[in-house]
């Protein structure tokens, strides 16, 4: 990996007001940055977005990125909309943001069990009625990939997989040499995504990684309540990232989603970390290790 | 902060693929070839199946879709060494997962080191009956899923929640048989999938799957994984109910509009000890036969000349781990 200092964009602006147009627009040059903080899902946790803004900004981050799903589960998505817009947050285009900006029938997470289809349509039914018109039409213009170059390296963020928006990268079910092909048919050093909930990472050969950012939204079935990012940056031409653990005001927002009359399913998992649904796209591994 | 303006890349050459939708419009711009019988292009081999107990079972269930028996030999079980040289094609394919099927897996002496050799590279699903299940057995399995990175999943099949209804089908033994070995899967600690052919309307599904979860409550296990497969009318199933009608069959007309990604063969093939057929439904057929080697398997596309193609196109993906989970039709 040759490092190309010197290259890329000029330093010291604000992001640039373009990335809120609807996409595809191509640069020369790659923007540049050093140290990248990953949300994957919010899910409409607004108060783990802001604690998480507030923790990537103190450590130093230069680029705030979100790779999709805003709605969901959690309550008022106009919250999670506007606290994104404010902080000039680029955002990929996840399902969730997909069909509520295009008002489709459901959220395309794929859900075949009767019990999982039950709640995904209570949350999505929820969270279309409630997002403004204006917001839906922000959605509609996200893009459906971003690269950037993370010092020497070259990212590509996406939600799912470069090939599928709604495709499910599980630690437990995606193989290495399935990995390695995928990020070098795109070109990349490092594919970044979500979708899952869960973060993982792995190595895929030389210089080359898969990072799945996990979820703000909700905690990775792991009976605690906290919630995870990531957060890249490049080292002598390596990658080097962490996932970030997040502390919000958990009860603050059991007594939204109360007041909001979303299913104490929900809120259990708020609470205690454990998925009480939505459970049967889990690999037996990462399912095992839940409650339920 | 630094400036940053992240570019957005075009859509590939060719668009997007399935699943946002790209595929409808590829059904109705020439993708599918204009020939007297539909063809379905590999779009990625997600799914590497094994036919690797062939057509050898130690159960003669009355509804099995290829007919499988202890003295049916017409495909005899896959070497360890067979199973080995396909995984080895499947690193360049960019194969996603594998499944096992037969016959029953474990009528294989190697399977134990065949699940080996796969969990080094991928995930594995075996489909199973569960009755040749010793706990010693169950445990080995959950060594070796332990020592992976990825996932050993167990998918039992189980046609009934009492044993009169399954045995009328399974035959004589087999319910208990297959309780007690379940059993020892959840004691090892796997979450198996029980899987169930629907024998029943479909309106009485929820009833069925409440009594089915009560079952494995019993056995201790507590996080059910439950799938309800709809009947396919083939082999024995189609002398019990009935066989396909002469217009079942996928036109190009039905195909205006369809998802492809719903078909298995647009993104799996099975490997068998003579030679890789189009997916695990049409082991025998002769118009499903895609070649000798993997990559040339890959390579053809699949004519839906058959009419179980018609199963497929009205449940989708149903062989999949995260299929249909309910029996019903769309
Ligand atoms: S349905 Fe399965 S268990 Fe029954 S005979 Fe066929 S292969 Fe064997
Ligand atoms: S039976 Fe289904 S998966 Fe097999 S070739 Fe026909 S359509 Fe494809
Ligand atoms: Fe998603």
């Amino acid at each position: 990996m040759g490092a190309r200092e010197g290259e890329g964009a000029p330093r010291g602006t604000r992001p640039a007001a373009s990335l809120w147009r609807p996409g595809p627009f191509a640069h020369a040059e790659r923007p540049r940055v050093r140290r990248v903080a990953a949300f994957g899902g919010i899910y409409s946790n607004h108060l783990a977005l802001e604690a998480a803004i507030a923790d990537a900004r103190d450590r130093g981050a230069d680029l705030l990125l979100c790779l999709g799903d805003l709605g969901a589960f959690g309550p008022s998505p106009d919250r999670t909309a506007e606290t994104l817009r404010a902080a000039e947050i680029p955002v990929v285009r996840g399902n969730y943001d997909d069909s509520i900006a295009r008002g489709l029938d459901d959220c395309q997470c794929g859900y075949t069990d009767p019990k999982d289809n039950h709640y995904a349509r209570i949350s999505y039914d929820y969270t279309l009625a409630k997002t403004s018109s204006e917001h839906r039409e922000w959605m509609g213009g996200f893009p459906g990939e971003l690269r950037f170059r993370l010092g020497a390296l070259e990212v590509l963020a996406v939600h799912g997989s470069p090939r599928r928006m709604n495709e499910f990268l599980w630690e437990t079910t995606t193989p290495t040499h399935f990995l390695g092909g995928m990020i070098r048919q795109a070109g990349a050093d490092v594919l970044l995504g979500t979708h899952t909930g869960i973060h993982w990472s792995r190595q895929v050969g030389s210089g080359a990684w898969y990072v799945n950012a996990g979820a703000l939204g909700r905690p990775p079935n792991d009976g605690n309540p906290e919630v995870w990012y990531a957060m890249l940056e490049e080292e002598g031409g390596e990658l080097k990232h962490e996932f970030v653990p997040v502390s919000y005001a958990v009860d603050d927002l059991a007594d939204e989603m109360a007041d909001e009359g979303l299913p104490e399913e929900f809120i259990e998992t708020i609470r205690t970390g454990w998925w009480t649904t939505c459970l049967e796209v889990l690999p037996g591994k990462e399912r095992s290790r839940g409650r339920y | 902060m630094a400036r940053v303006d992240l570019d957005v890349l075009d859509p590939p050459p060719g668009g997007w693929r399935a699943g946002e939708g790209k595929a409808r419009e590829a059904a109705g711009s020439g993708e599918i070839s204009p020939a007297p019988v539909p063809t379905v292009p590999l779009e990625a081999l997600d799914e590497l199946w094994f036919q690797v107990s062939g057509t050898v079972c130690n159960l003669r269930c009355n509804h099995c879709f290829i007919s499988c028996a202890p003295d049916n030999h017409s495909f005899w079980f896959m070497t360890r060494e067979q199973v080995r040289e396909a995984l080895d094609d499947s690193v360049e394919l960019a194969v996603k997962a594998y499944y096992f099927t037969g016959g029953e897996p474990f009528m294989n002496r190697e399977m134990e080191g065949i699940l080996a050799d796969t969990l080094a590279l991928g995930p594995a699903t075996v489909l199973t009956n569960a009755t040749l299940m010793p706990r010693r057995r169950a445990r080995a399995l959950a060594r070796l899923a332990a020592d992976s990175l990825y996932t050993l999943e167990m998918r039992v099949s189980l046609d009934g929640v009492t044993r009169e209804m399954n045995d009328a089908i399974r035959g004589e033994g087999a319910f208990d048989r297959c309780i007690e070995g379940t059993a020892h899967l959840v004691e090892a600690g796997f979450l198996p999938i029980l899987t169930c052919m629907r024998s029943w309307p479909e309106s009485e599904t929820d009833r069925y799957l409440a009594d089915f979860r009560e079952l494995l409550a019993g056995l201790g296990y507590h996080q059910p994984r439950i799938k309800i497969l709809p009947p396919l009318l083939m082999g024995e199933e189609a002398k019990r109910t009935r066989g396909y009608e002469e217009t079942e069959r996928i036109t190009h007309e039905m195909l205006h509009g369809f998802d492809l990604g719903n078909l298995l063969c647009r993104r799996a093939r099975l490997v068998t000890a003579r030679g890789v057929q189009a997916c695990p439904i049409l082991l025998e057929a002769p118009s499903a036969r895609m070649g000798d080697t993997l990559a040339e398997a890959a390579s053809k596309p699949v004519p839906l000349a058959e009419s179980a193609c018609f199963t497929c196109y009205l449940s989708g993906a149903i062989c999949s781990n995260t299929g249909s989970t309910t029996g019903a039709d769309r």
